[in-house]
């Protein structure tokens, strides 16, 4: 099921324009890459998409996600992903906790909660680390326990807020690699929010550019 | 024990004579209620004693007793004010009240109290309620049994004999002694009982015709009774203690500075004190009583229940109580409080008697007799003028 | 996202009707009394009586000279203490060490504090006791060193008590400037460090720390408890005068004393104008100095070394504490005492149902502003917003205007309902001024909390209470449990409230401490003096232990606060 943005408008407090415009489609799979200058909006735009703007911030315009319109939902009720620069584990949980933090409530009871996240845990390559202090890991490792955190939330797409820029170059590929994979594995559209040409690239989704005066 | 089964004599009384037949209607009111005992709070002995009188009359009655330390009793005068404002004229926070003088003036006349009811209580019998005796009249004001005595005040000074060796031998002589020995006395701020006593004991010796002062003071007797009193006072200030300028707050603070060094002087409203003091640790050994030759202002401490008191049958029994022989000898003892009994000698039966024989005794303890007369309170309009009139002249 | 109006809404109600609404009433209920109008003791319809009483009343205009002089005195050598130690020390020691060693002089109560000071300060203190040898006294000298009626002493016991808080205030401000930077800039121009500080770092300092120092000032003008204890008595400073006349056994004082208590009340404000006009002063003759380009200044280091005898004079105040309350016997001119005991710390029947009503007290009352406190950033949050100014204000409010205002009046207000003398309505009257310090303690650490922990929540399907429970408190879990800390102390130091609407039937260790105070017996006062300052120590170490060992496993949230 696709992400769809048609003709999504933010405008800033106090601001008499819009910021930009965007329409916008992704398919199952496909990863977006959003790209442009630095101040030109492209973090307000995964706001608006995510459900994160501040009170004060005018948003025209319709997201539509599996067909449900869900412009007006609360971040948490949209059932969309998002990843930081920062890997951004909460710092008083454990790894194991972290993960179980996401793990959507459709998965119930103890011992079947503690497989999915021991499960995850494997696949990201960090098998037995459950309870380890996240401060603890190592940049690489941290970012595939967020990227397991967010996917075991269930989301029906992803934001990536320049996930790969604090990686250094040969982890970068190797996370990439592993981001992209999963997205694909679980079939959801995805918006990536880059400054690095050679992650559009990887992604070969549709590339937006924003500029200063809107698309 | 000797003392329960004193203290249950009230109780086989009441049931045999149908006067005190009301008397267990009130022990019945009583039981568990918890009485609050308002009280001056800065002396250390009186709260232990409060505190032994709530233990034995929640053991004997029921009765709880909550000490509520004042730093001044017109705190709870105040409080019951208050609580008159505001149309609470039940169920009030104070049940009891530590009070004579002035504060049982102010109560009685606003019509703050409850009673009379000291008759009533059974122990009463061993007081003598007659006419102008001590226990009847609280400075000139007749008590007509709105508060029960309870403890016996004298007013006497304490000196370090290792330092002071011929304390002054009257009022008159303080000058001539405060001069020998500027910055080493000093009293009580006169807007503090003990302080304005002071004045008062000057007062009696140093006015004209001293029997006005057992009359309402009116503006002509006040003018030609005081002008000896503040011609006195102006001869003695600029010799005391950081020169007249400023007091202690109370005689307990007077008695630290005593223990310290910082005077020689300091004064009670209870013989018994010193020798208390020292045994406490907070005088010097060699701490002795004095009292000037013509005698010092003696009066007694009541207890008094506000109008609107919550707990009104258990202030009664714990008045009851505190007149009980056993209780005020208990009391007499110089190793609880020391203070003097309040009951009348020859009212006691030999049971009665017993509980004031062989109390242990103390260097610093005076006789009865080392005391000289007892001088009579003036009418508690006096003081009051008194006290403001000094504000007037001091307070700058 | 939730945009929080609900809670908001809330947040205001209890705002409102807990803490805005008793402190008009009580506002209301004593200007009512001070214009003659207090029908319960006869006094019907309006009359200026009360201010022809006030007017009468004995050595007024020495209480008001004297108000005057210690608040505004004590206040000004504060800030210029404070900011002059700060000044030199800031360069030479880690803000964060140095705030460390502030923090025990702001814990300790007032009262336990001006009580230790006067047995250090008294002609027979610790002091005196230490010079006797040197200057031949066998009994103590005839000084008035305490209670002296030029107000020193006062003066004195509040600086002790301002100059720590104000340095700590300044120090933690001088965190959000560039202060290193702009240092090396002025010196790279020839400047001297105190002249940069003066020229340069000040003037950013000043709009961080103004509230403070106002908050500062209008303490030390209305203060009662170290006036009772320090201050001159004869007459005494107008906040105690006025304690002493609501209290006195003549009902009709109520009248001078309500009047008084709008003249209390318009001194604070004549306080905080003459505040405004000094900083216009100075920012006036600041600019020309600026100009003139002078690379030199003098005083920190004069202040540092004031400041450290301070410090020195609080922590042998501290000491004297201890050491009467375990004395026996010690008499003049002895060092030490001469014989010891433990008797009055054993005999806990006496202060142990104190210090539980303390504990209780402080604990509810400290837990009821943490809560009210975490409700109202939370709508914050929630809403996005910046706290407006007359937020902000309410804040304030309670901390700027003089207790003695609307305490009186408060108190009729409970006692129409039923409420005076009630441990709650002691522990709702402390909340008032608890309330406004967690609030200043928690806003910046929660507005320092990273956004997208929230968010990334939020993305995992986190709903906005689960977001505040599960990832919000537990990462605050340090500055939460400080700002409680804070609460506890500040609870715990609180006399006129417990005074008032305890209606003597709630003592706590500071009402008996104060009573005590003018009481025979340095050791008892001692006791009871140590156990108040003890328990703000306890409620700090608990507060820095506690989410240390919650979080011993976690690296990020087991060091400072996260930022």
């Amino acid at each position: 099921m696709s992400l769809v943005l048609e003709k999504l408008m933010v405008t800033l407090p106090r601001a008499d324009r819009p910021l930009f415009e965007v329409s916008l489609r992704v398919e199952p799979g496909q990863v977006a890459s959003v790209m442009g200058p630095s101040g030109v909006g492209k973090s307000t735009l995964l706001d608006a998409v995510g459900g994160h703007l501040a009170p004060g911030f005018r948003c025209a315009g319709r997201v539509w996600l599996e067909g449900r319109d869900v412009t007006h939902l609360p971040a948490e009720a949209r059932r969309i992903g998002l990843m930081f620069q920062e890997a951004l584990l909460f710092p008083h949980l454990s790894v194991g906790d972290n993960l179980a933090f996401g793990l959507s409530p459709a998965v119930k009871g103890r011992a079947a909660r503690r497989a999915a996240v021991a499960t995850a845990l494997e696949r990201a390559g960090l098998a037995g680390m459950e309870g380890r202090d996240p401060a603890t890991l190592s940049g690489g490792q941290r970012a595939r326990a967020a990227l397991m955190r967010t996917l075991l939330a269930d989301p029906a797409a992803l934001l990536l807020d320049e996930p790969f820029s604090r990686l250094d170059t040969g982890l970068r590929a190797e996370m990439r690699a592993f981001t992209f994979a999963h997205i694909a594995e679980r079939g959801i559209p995805a918006l990536m929010v880059t400054h690095d040409p050679e992650d559009a690239t990887a992604a070969a989704g549709p590339v937006l550019r924003l500029s200063a005066t809107g698309t | 024990m000797r003392l329960a089964t004193l203290a249950a004599l009230p109780l086989t009384l009441a049931l045999a004579s149908p006067a005190l037949a009301d008397w267990q209607a009130t022990l019945d009111a009583a039981k568990g209620q918890t009485v609050y005992w308002n009280a001056w709070g800065g002396d250390d002995r009186t709260n232990a004693f409060i505190q032994w009188v709530g233990q034995e009359t929640e053991r004997l009655y029921g009765v709880k007793v909550e000490l509520v330390k004042l730093t001044d009793t017109a705190e709870a005068v105040t409080r019951v004010i208050a609580e008159k404002a505001a149309g609470q004229d039940s169920g009030g926070s104070v049940d009891l009240i530590w009070i004579n003088g002035p504060n049982f003036l102010a109560m009685k006349e606003q019509g703050l109290l409850h009673g009379p009811f000291t008759a009533d209580l059974p122990n009463a019998k061993y007081v003598d309620l007659s006419g102008a005796a001590p226990a009847a009249v609280d400075f000139t004001v007749p008590v007509e049994g709105m508060e029960s005595p309870w403890r016996l005040a004298k007013f006497v000074f304490v000196h370090d004999s290792a330092r002071v060796a011929e304390p002054p031998r009257n009022m008159a002589a303080f000058v001539d002694w405060a001069a020998a020995h500027p910055g080493r006395m000093t009293h009580p701020d006169p807007s503090n009982f003990m302080g304005a006593t002071f004045l008062k004991q000057a007062l009696i010796e140093l006015a004209p015709d001293p029997a006005v002062l057992q009359q309402p003071v009116t503006d002509a007797t006040f003018e030609a009774t005081t002008a000896p009193l503040w011609a006195w006072y102006d001869a003695l200030r600029p010799n005391l203690w950081r020169g007249g300028a400023t007091f202690p707050e109370n005689q307990s603070v007077q008695q630290q500075l005593l223990n310290d060094g910082e005077v020689d002087i300091a004064m009670s409203f209870d013989p018994a004190s010193t020798a208390a003091a020292i045994e406490q640790g907070l005088l010097p050994e060699t701490a002795r009583v004095f009292v000037p030759e013509g005698g010092t202002i003696g009066n007694v401490s009541f207890v008094a229940i506000p109008y609107n008191a919550a707990h009104a049958a258990g202030a009664e029994v714990v008045a009851n109580f505190l007149l009980d022989p056993a209780t005020q000898g208990h009391m007499q003892n110089i190793e609880v409080l020391g203070s003097f009994s309040v009951l009348d000698p020859a009212k006691l039966d030999d049971a009665g008697r017993a509980a004031f024989t062989a109390l242990p005794t103390a260097p610093a303890l005076p006789q009865l007799e080392d005391l000289g007369p007892t001088l009579l309170e003036p009418h508690a309009s006096w003081m009051t003028r008194l006290t403001g009139e000094w504000a007037r002249r001091y307070t700058k | 996202m939730s945009d929080g109006r609900g809670l908001r809404g809330l947040v205001l109600l209890i705002v409102g009707t807990g803490l805005l609404a008793p402190i008009l009433a009580g506002l209301a209920e004593t200007a009512s009394a001070a214009f003659g109008h207090l029908p319960a003791l006869g006094f019907d319809g309006w009359s200026l009586t009360a201010w022809h009483a006030l007017a009468a009343e004995p050595g007024l205009a020495t209480s008001l000279r004297l108000t005057l002089v210690t608040g505004l005195g004590a206040t000004a050598l504060s800030v210029v203490l404070a900011m002059g130690a700060v000044a030199a020390l800031a360069g030479r020691v880690p803000a964060a060490r140095g705030m460390r060693a502030l923090a025990p002089f702001l814990a300790v109560p007032h009262a336990a504090m001006a009580i230790g000071l006067a047995f250090l300060l008294a002609p027979s203190g610790w002091i005196a006791r230490g010079l006797a040898p040197l200057m031949g006294w066998a009994l103590p000298p005839d000084l008035a060193s305490v209670n002296d009626p030029w107000g020193l002493a006062l003066i004195l016991g509040l600086l002790v008590k301002e100059v720590p808080f104000l340095m700590l205030v300044t120090w933690s401000a001088l965190g959000q400037i560039d202060a290193g930077r702009q240092m090396a800039a002025g010196r790279a121009l020839g400047y001297a460090p105190a002249a940069i500080w003066a020229k340069v770092l000040l003037p950013q300092l000043w709009p961080l720390v103004r509230l403070p120092v106002a908050v500062a000032l209008a303490y030390a003008l209305s203060v009662v408890d170290m006036a009772i204890i320090l201050g001159p008595s004869n007459p005494p400073v107008l906040a105690v005068a006025l304690t002493r006349w609501f209290f006195d056994p003549d009902p009709a004082r109520i009248l001078p004393a309500a009047a008084g208590a709008l003249v209390q009340a318009a001194i604070v404000a004549l306080g905080l104008v003459l505040l405004w006009a000094a900083e216009l002063l100075a920012h006036g003759l600041g600019r020309r100095w600026v100009r003139a380009g002078g690379r030199r200044a003098f005083g920190p280091g004069l202040a540092a070394v004031l400041v450290g005898g301070l410090l020195t004079l609080a922590t042998l105040a501290l000491l004297a504490l201890a050491v009467w309350s375990l004395a026996w016997r010690w008499s003049f001119p002895q060092l030490l005492p001469e014989s010891w005991s433990l008797k009055f710390w054993l005999a806990s029947g006496r202060w142990g149902a104190a210090l539980g009503m303390t504990l209780w007290l402080a604990m509810a009352s400290a837990a009821l502003s943490v809560a009210l406190a975490i409700l109202w950033l939370e709508a914050e949050d929630r809403g996005q917003r910046t706290r407006a100014r007359w937020a902000e204000a309410l804040i304030y409010l309670p901390l700027i205007l003089p207790q003695i205002a609307f305490l009186y009046g408060l108190n009729v207000v409970a006692l129409r309902a039923g409420l005076s003398g009630h441990p709650g309505a002691v522990i709702w009257a402390q909340a008032i001024f608890v309330f406004p310090y967690v609030m200043i303690a928690l806003t910046a650490p929660w507005r320092a909390l990273d956004p997208r922990l929230s968010r990334a929540a939020a993305a995992l399907g986190a709903g906005p209470w689960r977001r505040l429970v599960r990832v919000k408190l537990p990462v605050l879990l340090r500055p939460i449990l400080t700002a409680a800390a804070i609460g506890v102390a500040v609870s715990v130091a609180q006399y006129l409230p417990t005074l008032f609407l305890g209606a003597g039937r709630v003592t706590t260790l500071t009402t008996e401490a104060v009573t005590l105070s003018s009481s025979s017996d340095r050791r008892v006062v001692a006791v009871y003096a140590s156990l108040q300052a003890l328990v703000p120590f306890v409620a700090y170490a608990l507060a820095a232990l506690l989410p240390a060992w919650v979080h011993r496993n976690r690296r990020d949230l087991a060091g400072a606060v996260p930022a």
